[in-house]
């Protein structure tokens, strides 16, 4: 336990803008998930491998000698087609099942991606160096990478560009209805199928920037998808399906809670206390529900 | 009732022969009892009362890590065995070894028991994919903290007391051979006592309708967190067992090992059949069958095949072994098919 973070105002300063920046990124995760979660009824525990694999592809951008921002371009359309390829392959027939064989089925898949990066990447926590330098506020006091404001500002983009495709086009019109009921989507001739594939396609193209931009600007490794998934599930279940603005507030919420966990309890229990957070506020909900005799559902 | 004791019979003498007919086996036996325990007691959740636990791991992990320390703490300071890293400052006498076995052993399954109790009025209040991913964040959650805790090794992990030269190799496997298959047949025998009685109807009706059952009067809240401690109980147990025999704990990759034996569980469960008393035993024997002996063929590629394995098992045998064969011969399970049904669902299909 060390207070320090709260006796000196500048590090407190540091800690909520790294909080807010790294936020912004689980808010574009956690607006994949929810949109899956939502419209497809299956929670993927995959999410985060699929993030951490869209952070190699910027990765091998950057050994090959591009510029890693463009894995923001190039990451997300290839992880498009690996969505659709997973849906194709097991998703579909988990779709209408039991939530719990989603969870597994997609565990299964976490676990193979997991091991299949560890075996064509390595093992090394690896970066991709985007040479973006670092600008200094108050007096030197507190640094910021550009990187860091380049993916917030990224992000954004991205999540208001899909935001204004789903209200506007064709396919975010079938995947809203689809959503809403997906049986009277059907009959009123919208192919659900192709509906599905698509929607985990976005999913996996969101996380594909997401990883792109945290390969820029923190680290990848290949076990590190797990804690990727439940900062979004924890993000989803706060701010509720389909709300978008409570998405991005609790995601900068997380980010902020994270880094004073950092602070005060170590980096050694930073992971533990996300995961230790997402029980807590499940406890909570539940007792919150239970007075009014009903449960979460 | 005959052909069950001779089965019983014949599965005793054979675990009592086992070690000493394939003494090469007698480690792989021991794990195999492990497996079945954690197998067993998963399917008092996810089988028979309809909650979907990844969180068993974590009184696994805290029976293994209590045990170890308990029978390191009776005689020497923790602290300093930790820091020593294994390398033999202290040494157990064989009294020593055994009387910190026994009391650890007890602790390991009497504690986590505690623990489920204390937090299962919060947590079994979840329903369905709330309590599955609130109990992967607690297992997550105890590995990731007792990972930045010192006295119990931190990252570097914790060996346990090594045994002691009474009988040297042998004498060491076939103790924990014996201490894990005396778990099991406990285990087992406390399961198959509990299936026979009101509990397990109880725990029916709250998988199959919760709501209703409790409409009914029945206090489902007060069952869920007895059928959750009696789980930690054995899963306590084997962990403290499961410790002594690997002889090296480490946080993430031993102890709450969500990602190997957390998954296993559920996995030999859902193999052997969720629901049934015999599923889980089966599931636990063929798929360690597999792993062990199809393991050496895919070195280095153990989880891609254990992904692969997870996703097709789930989404072509979520019955498993044991509702395949009933589906296949409902006679041997004491259900009576109408003739004319029979042939109404096969025209159905």
């Amino acid at each position: 336990m060390d207070f320090m973070v709260f006796q000196y105002p500048m590090i407190t300063v540091q800690a909520c803008l790294d909080g807010l920046l790294l936020g912004i990124l689980f808010a574009l995760i956690a607006y994949g998930m929810a949109l899956q979660w939502g419209v497809m009824n299956i929670i993927n525990i995959a999410q985060g491998d699929l993030v951490i694999l869209g952070g190699y592809i910027a990765y091998f951008m950057y050994l090959y000698g591009i510029h890693p921002a463009w894995g923001v371009i190039v990451s997300p359309i290839i992880m498009y087609f690996i969505g659709v390829g997973i849906y194709k392959l097991v998703i579909n027939k988990v779709v209408d099942r039991d939530l719990f064989i989603s969870i597994l089925a997609t565990f299964g898949i976490s676990i193979l991606f997991m091991q299949l990066m560890n075996f064509a990447f390595g093992a090394d926590v690896v970066l991709a160096n985007s040479g973006y330098g670092t600008t200094m506020l108050f007096d030197n006091n507190v640094t910021l990478p550009n990187s860091k404001i380049f993916s917030a500002v990224i992000s954004i983009v991205f999540a208001i560009g899909l935001v204004i495709y789903m209200k506007k086009s064709k396919l975010g019109r079938a995947i809203r209805a689809t959503a809403q009921n997906s049986r009277a989507a059907k009959i009123l001739g919208v192919d659900t199928e192709k509906v599905y594939a698509a929607t985990f396609g976005i999913n996996a193209a969101l996380c594909g920037v997401a990883g792109a931009l945290i390969s820029i600007t923190f680290t990848i490794h290949p076990y590190m998808g797990l804690p990727y998934t439940i900062r979004s599930f924890m993000i989803v279940i706060v701010a509720g399906l389909g709300n978008l603005p409570g998405v991005a507030m609790s995601g900068m919420g997380l980010g902020v809670f994270e880094e004073f966990a950092d602070y005060i309890l170590g980096t050694e229990f930073r992971i533990g206390a996300v995961f230790l957070l997402l029980v807590l506020i499940l406890v909570y909900r539940r007792f919150k529900l239970s007075r009014k005799r009903e449960y979460l559902k | 009732m005959n052909k069950n004791i001779l089965l019983y019979a014949a599965i005793l003498i054979f675990g009592l022969v086992a070690p000493f007919v394939f003494p090469a086996f007698k480690v792989q036996l021991s794990i195999l009892c492990v497996l079945i325990v954690l197998a067993t007691t998963w399917n008092i959740q996810g089988g028979e009362m309809g909650y979907n636990t990844f969180g068993n791991i974590l009184f696994y992990g805290l029976g293994m890590y209590l045990c170890a320390s308990v029978q390191v703490g009776m005689f020497f300071p923790l602290a300093e065995w930790t820091e020593s890293g294994g390398e033999k400052t202290f040494v157990h006498t064989p009294a020593q070894f055994f009387q910190g076995m026994a009391v650890g052993l007890v602790v390991a399954a009497v504690v986590p028991t505690i623990v489920a109790g204390l937090i299962g009025y919060a947590i079994l209040g979840l329903r369905g994919h709330y309590f599955a991913i609130c109990t992967l964040g607690l297992g997550v959650a105890a590995g990731e903290i007792s990972g930045g805790i010192e006295i119990i090794g931190a990252g570097q992990g914790f060996t346990t007391p090594p045994f002691p030269e009474v009988g040297g190799l042998e004498a060491r496997g076939e103790f924990f051979y014996f201490l894990s298959f005396g778990a099991l047949i406990l285990t087992f025998v406390a399961v198959r006592a509990i299936y026979s009685t009101r509990f397990r109807l109880i725990l029916n009706a709250i998988r199959d309708n919760e709501d209703k059952a409790e409409a009914m009067g029945i206090e489902t809240m007060k069952y869920k967190i007895i059928g959750w401690m009696v789980s930690a109980f054995f899963c306590g147990l084997a962990g403290g067992i499961m410790g002594g025999l690997v002889g090296y704990i480490d946080s993430t990759d031993v102890a709450f090992d969500g990602r190997e034996m957390g998954v296993f569980m559920v996995l030999m469960a859902i193999l052997g059949g969720k629901g049934t008393l015999w599923g889980p035993v089966i599931g636990a024997t063929v798929f360690h069958i597999f792993k062990e002996g199809f393991w050496t063929f895919f070195l280095g590629w153990q989880y891609v095949a254990l992904g692969v394995l997870i996703v097709v098992i789930v989404i072509y045998f979520p019955e498993g072994i044991m509702g395949w064969l009933r589906e296949k011969y409902p006679e041997k399970f004491g259900e009576v098919i109408d003739e004319k049904d029979r042939k109404a669902q096969v025209e159905l299909k």
